[in-house]
Parts: structure tokens; sequence; C-alpha cells
């Protein structure tokens, strides 16, 4: 489903005379369908900078990532803008730590509009099932909680029903309850064929979804 | 991806005296994208939002613009009536001063209404029920059809602008800073307005902001530009997470965080 080979990232600080910070170093991934990867390392040793280089988020120095798009093998490290945006509504989803809320827009709103169908029903059910009470699907989520917007972003992650599937952290606000209604979702995404790449601090969750590590470790500060 | 482009401009320049304004600017929209043009003031955005629409002419350079049954048309090259049709059917222009664009001693529903006479439209009846139907998309209670836009505040009016300019379903809307000098409430209302709208009705928009959290909202795409140049163009998440030009990385560092 997603393969990266020898993927090199760096940061080029111009407004710090031109610092260079290294980042990624030569990281090659196979991620199969129906498997969960997770991202393990020090903080800092680049595993967000990893994830985001997979959504296009950031872009690559070096290296190829492949994802299967409707059935081809498309590179969006190269990939033009516009294919980047058609991978991304139909095959790559990603759930960021926090919700970027856009203002005025109701949480039923936000889930409802990541759905293929654009469905309200199944964004309902989505954010009961992650205890999001009915009173606040009319709500804009900009006065929720850490934990309640984390749970919306989660919804709107979910319900795109993408083959692939990138977690950044997706337990870190969470108590333990919805925790587990959320390791209860990636199960089922994996069994559905979704395959994930994640980012897991919990160590417990992490062991309960993950089939492989893959470790990031710091490269030498070379400046 | 074999889609055509609706506008594409290739080596666009254009001095002000010694002062350049663009400089061999290229630039694509595709149907239904949104672009967004970035920079600081006097860096050349509105120019070449000018310059692509036909209202301001390059010292150099081409703008092609491809018409609904796919024939391309050198927008500088067009005859005036042809392009003022073309800015009163398939265009529109969202100007950031409403009073540019609006009639103010024509009512409400006259200042919808109109674009659709100009278009072509007779029938009375229908023109003013498109009028009150416009009135209730931009979230202007339609009661208020009659009366002068000089007895509605700045938000509203910009609101009637956005009614009166998608009236006649224009593919292509440039727009110059849509929500510069409102209250932030009133800001926050019309960009989630222009961002459903813009997706229901699958219009392509240039738009041109110095605000890099509109952009981000409203953008597929983004050009960053200074001082009359492009230093950096791509999609508009990549830009604003990892900048790679001095200039965007200056920008995108400069934005107080609310």
């Amino acid at each position: 489903m997603l393969q990266v080979d020898s993927l090199e990232k760096q940061f080029t600080l111009h407004l710090r005379g031109g610092l260079s910070l290294p980042v990624l170093h030569g990281v090659n991934l196979t991620v199969h369908a129906g498997e969960c990867v997770a991202l393990s390392g020090p903080s800092g040793a680049g595993k967000s900078t990893l994830l985001r280089s997979l959504y296009a988020n950031y872009r690559a120095d070096a290296g190829r990532i492949l994802i299967r798009h409707e059935g081809e093998m498309v590179d969006i490290a190269a990939a033009p803008p516009r294919t980047v945006v058609q991978v991304r509504a139909k095959t790559l989803g990603y759930v960021s730590q926090f919700l970027r809320v856009v203002p005025r827009v109701p949480a039923l709103e936000i889930v409802a509009e990541a759905a293929p169908d654009r469905s309200q029903e199944k964004a309902a059910a989505l954010l009961h099932r992650l205890n999001i009470p009915t009173r606040l699907h009319a709500l804009p989520p900009a006065t929720f909680s850490g934990g309640e917007q984390q749970r919306v972003n989660l919804a709107r992650g979910f319900i795109g029903g993408h083959p692939i599937l990138l977690l950044d952290e997706p337990t870190a606000s969470l108590d333990a309850a919805n925790a587990d209604i959320v390791i209860a979702m990636i199960t089922e995404a994996k069994a559905r064929g979704v395959a994930i790449v994640g980012i897991f601090h919990d160590a417990e969750v992490r062991n309960r979804v993950a089939d492989r590590l893959l470790h990031v470790a710091p490269l030498q500060d070379a400046a | 991806m074999t889609e055509e482009t609706l506008l594409s401009a290739r080596g666009l320049s254009l001095h002000f005296g010694k002062v350049p304004a663009l400089v061999n600017v290229d630039a694509d929209l595709w149907p239904g994208e949104v672009l967004a043009v970035v920079g600081e003031s006097g860096s050349g955005k509105t120019t070449l939002l000018n310059v692509l629409s036909g209202r301001m002419r390059a010292d150099a350079g081409v703008t092609w613009y491809r018409d609904p049954q796919s024939r391309l048309h050198d927008v500088h090259a067009m005859p005036a009536p042809a392009l003022r049709a073309l800015h009163r059917s398939d265009w529109g222009f969202v100007h950031q001063n409403p009073r540019d664009n609006l009639r103010m001693s024509v009512s409400a529903g006259g200042n919808v209404g109109e674009r659709l006479m100009a278009a072509g439209n007779r029938h009375y009846g229908r023109i003013r029920e498109a009028a009150i139907d416009w009135l209730a998309q931009v979230e202007i209670d339609p009661a208020r059809v009659d009366d002068m836009p000089r007895t509605f505040s700045g938000g509203m009016l910009q609101r009637l602008q956005i009614a009166r300019t998608l009236v006649t379903h224009p593919r292509l809307v440039f727009m110059d800073e849509p929500t510069g000098g409102l209250d932030v409430s009133v800001q926050a209302r019309l960009l989630d307005l222009i961002r459903s709208l813009v997706a229901r009705l699958n219009i392509a928009v240039v738009l041109v902001t110095h605000d890099l959290a509109v952009a981000r909202l409203l953008a597929h795409r983004i050009m960053v530009m200074q001082r009359g140049e492009v230093v950096e163009t791509g999609l508009t998440d990549q830009v604003l997470d990892d900048p790679q030009h001095a200039y965007t990385q200056l920008l995108v560092s400069s934005v107080l965080q609310a």
C-alpha cells in the first residue's frame, strides 16, 4: 500500500543564516494492507517529520514515497499538487494531533464534510461512538476541551474510509475509556485492510495496535 | 490529470517606471481550484490579479482563458466588448471595497438582478426570485431586498457583492482581499460563506490576500510573491508548513499566533 525508499529530509533555516538541520536519512518502509506500523524513537528524532512527509505536508529532499492510489503506485514526493490533493481525498487520510478548527462550522459538519457521501447520520453515529454527545454536534469545536477536539478530529479522519491512514498521537489527550474506543476503531480498520502508520506515545496503546515498529533514530547535529 | 486549465499565464512582466510589478510570472488555474496569491503589500499580487483578469495590460507575456465551449482566448487580445461580456457572465470580480462593485443608489435586489439583466435575462419575476434566493444564500434577510445598500453594514455589503457576483454562475472569480477591513467575527462568517459556496458551486478562484490564515482556509494551492516575482508555489499546507524560500519562511514566522 505504501512504500518509502531512501527518504531524506532536512530543514534549511534561511532566517538563521542558512542553517541546515538534517532530520531523516535513508528511511525505508513498506506497509501492507491491514498492517499497522508504529514509529518509535525519542522526542525530536523526526517521527512527526516522517509522518508529515508521508502525507506530503513536508517536501522530501530525496527518495520516493509510493502510495497505492486507485490501483497505481503514485510517488507523492514527486507528484504535482493536484495529484496530491486527489490522493489525499481518496486514498490517504491523516489525523493530526490538533484539530484545526474552521470558525463557525459545527462539529457535525466538520466530520460530515470529510465523509465520501457527506452523510450527517454517519457523522453523528461516529461522534456518538467517540462519546461526543448530541448537544455538542451543532457547536463549532473551538470551545471544546482538548480531548473532545481530538475525538472530533479522529471522527473526521476515520469517516473518510481511506485505505491508508496516518495517525499522529491519536490517543494523546484521551482518557483510558476513550483510548479504548480509538484502539477498537484502529483494530477494525486493520481488519478492513486499512494500512496504518502511526506515532503512539503510550506504550500500551502501541503494543495493542502495532504489528511492527520502525525505529527513527536522531541524526547527529551537523551545522 | 489530462483535464485542461481554465486560465494559464506565461511570462507576465510589467514595470511601473523602474519598479518591477511582475517579473516573468507563470500561473495556471484548473476548474474548481482555489489559488491564493500571497505576499506583502507592493509585492505585485493585486497587479497580477488585474493582469490575469484583463483589467490591466502587461509589458510582456500572455494569458489564455478557456471558455465553456473549450475555445481558447488570449485575454489581452480580446475586443473590449467581449471582455466586458465575459466579466458579466463566466467571470466575476470581488473587490476589497464592495462599493467599487455595487451601485449604491440601486436596491439590494436590484444590485443582484442587474447582473442577470446584463447577461440577457428579461423576465422580471424570475430575476427578482433569483435575487431573493441569492440574498438568502449569502445570509441577508430576503425582507431587505428593496433596501438601499447604504443601510447595510460593511459585512453585509461584502456579502451583497458576493451575491451579485455569483448570480450568473461564473466558473472563475477573482477576489482581491475579500475579507480585508472587516471585523474578525464578520470575517469568519464571510470566510465560511466563501468556502462553502466555492466548494458547492465548483468555482475556480484566484484569491489575493496578505492573510496566510485566509489562504490556508480557502486555497488548494498558493503562490508567494516578492517584488513582482513568484518565489515559491505549491500545495497550500506544504508551502505554509514547510516553506523553502527565505522570504516565505519570513512571512510564515512573522504571523502572530492567536
